[in-house]
């Protein structure tokens, strides 16, 4: 299969925050196969830790297990199939924990799942975790929240200035292991060289506004991993109220998936 | 639950609890809240309450509604808000739903997946309305009475500070990103050497960045605590004040001389 590593930078940051005691956020990151996934566990007790866990985990093994198999022949459809795929496998197995142990009951998670591949990137979400694209020096969010905000906002009943006022920020509409069933939302997207792509919790979207992020990738884009410090320390700085996980994915090359087998067989008769 | 009180030239008339989804304040009878006035609109506005958010709509009266002195059509209400209505005023005080909850779930990610008013676990039996609700998730049905927001730790109470004789309850706004940094006195870097010897920077935004991309820059930091300077590329570090500093972040104190792509400058407090 495709080694990505060569092609995309990945660097991650998490933290408790200033108020939390622990963290409920996972999260995990692979550049070798381009896959960076992101979780927002919620429940009482450790339960909130032990969903996102189990999605993370569970969707980065799994996920890369069946990237190795298919060995670079995949196409743009399959990719987001795997996608939507192991989210609805973890959310299960979420459920089924939550189930069967009293102290789990309850417990779910957010998730944003990225993969890159063949000069695109597959997004999949439940919740309000983020991916953000940073182009040509502006930020734009990619993922739409699972959100009684968002859906205020998509309804008209609110602008966007005055969902920052609201007191309901917390509520989101979809997660993962809530539910018997459930649909990540999954799209897919051209990638440039370049590129910057932010996955975060919200604990930094609600304490750092769009504009401070977009300024700090702009003044720190030569420093990944300094700007994702950056970020989780801004967010601390203005109350750090919340769990604050951040992942910063540079595409750096294009990364054409690799022709299939005739392919490669004709060009080299040619 | 949120409450309204209503009062004329400062002598209180009566509180309304905002207990139903929608609240309408007019001086026609079929207004939940009545005000027999010429100079209040038959239907003048109304408050549509979703959780712990009330929501003040003007319903395009004559005399128009205002909120702090300032007219509006639309508006979320903040605790202590006072919406004026010809000569009448209403205070929105948001109140704590219950005590003993510490601060620390406050604002906790939380799974919404029955009709807000179920969700809200409010005594109000709030008939439905067409006011564009939130949606909730339509492919549940809702199997056997679990718990609505099974994730919740009971709701999001803590919305209001414990201590509600506090002159400023800092508690609802933290939850708008603030700016902390603004607390900082402004600072600024003069170029010592070099063709632009003399020029002077202020630092506006929370962060500045300084140098030649590609060869050497650092960024200025402004936090809480003070103005800091990091290393953010190149195979030099900056030096202060003679010497050079590590990956580390560096305070930066009142006159301390940055070294960065061989130009010299002073960072130094406005006072």
């Amino acid at each position: 299969m495709n080694d990505l590593s060569d092609f995309i930078e990945i660097t991650t940051a998490t933290h408790s925050g200033m108020v939390r005691s622990h963290n409920e956020d996972s999260i995990s990151a692979d550049a070798g196969i381009g896959l960076a996934v992101l979780a927002d566990g919620m429940g009482g007790y450790n339960a909130g830790e032990v969903a996102s866990g189990i999605a993370v985990a569970m969707i980065s093994s799994e996920l890369k297990k069946a990237l190795v198999a298919a060995n670079g022949e995949l196409d743009m459809a399959a990719a987001e199939r795997l996608v939507s795929e192991h989210a609805v496998r973890a959310n299960n197995a979420i459920f089924q924990a939550a189930q069967n142990q009293s102290q789990y009951a309850g417990m779910g998670t957010t998730l944003v799942v990225a993969l890159w591949h063949d000069n695109s990137l597959v997004v999949g979400h439940i919740g309000d975790s983020r991916l953000y694209r940073f182009r040509g020096n502006k930020l734009e969010q990619v993922t739409r929240d699972h959100s009684l905000l968002q859906e205020q906002i998509d309804s008209g009943l609110i602008t966007k200035e005055q969902a920052r006022h609201s007191q309901n920020k917390n509520l989101v509409t979809r997660a993962v292991g809530i539910d018997p069933e459930v649909e990540a939302e999954v799209h897919s997207y051209p990638v440039e060289a370049g590129d910057i792509y932010l996955l975060c919790s919200d604990g930094l979207n609600d304490m750092v506004t769009d504009e401070d992020m977009e300024l700090t990738l702009t003044s720190l884009q030569a420093n990944l991993p300094l700007a994702a410090a950056q970020l989780v320390q801004q967010a601390n700085d203005n109350g750090g109220r919340d769990n604050v996980s951040v992942i910063l994915v540079r595409v750096l090359k294009s990364f054409p998936a690799r022709a299939g087998l005739v392919d490669r067989l004709k060009s080299w008769l040619r | 639950m949120a409450k309204l009180i209503l009062s004329l030239e400062g002598s209180l008339i009566r509180e309304v609890p905002l207990d139903k989804e929608r609240i309408m304040i007019g001086r026609k009878p079929s207004n939940e809240i009545q005000i027999e006035n010429l100079a209040v609109s038959g239907e003048h506005a109304c408050i549509v309450t979703i959780l712990n958010d009330s929501f003040l709509e003007d319903m395009g009266s004559t005399n128009g509604t205002l909120v702090n002195g300032n007219p509006i059509k639309k508006h979320i209400l903040q605790n202590n808000d006072v919406i004026e209505i010809g000569k009448y005023k209403l205070k929105y005080v948001a109140e704590a739903p219950a005590a003993g909850q510490g601060n620390e779930d406050f604002e906790k990610t939380m799974i919404l997946r029955a009709p807000p008013k179920a969700a809200a676990a409010a005594p109000s039996p709030a008939k439905p309305v067409n006011e564009p609700a939130p949606p909730s998730k339509p492919s549940m049905p809702p199997p056997t009475p679990r718990p609505v927001q099974p994730a919740a730790r009971p709701a999001a109470p803590a919305a209001v500070t414990p201590a509600p004789a506090s002159p400023a309850p800092a508690a609802p706004a933290a939850a708008v990103p603030a700016k902390p940094a603004e607390a900082q006195p402004l600072a600024a870097v003069q170029i010592l050497s070099g063709p632009s010897a003399g020029k002077e920077l202020d630092l506006v935004k929370n962060l500045t960045t300084l140098g030649k991309p590609g060869f050497q820059v650092a960024v200025i930091t402004r936090r809480p605590q003070g103005y800091f300077i990091t290393h953010v590329e190149g195979a030099k570090f900056p030096i202060i004040n003679g010497k050079m500093i590590d990956a580390q972040a560096q305070p930066l104190q009142d006159h301390d001389v940055i070294e960065l792509a061989g130009v010299k400058m002073e960072f130094f407090l406005k006072k």
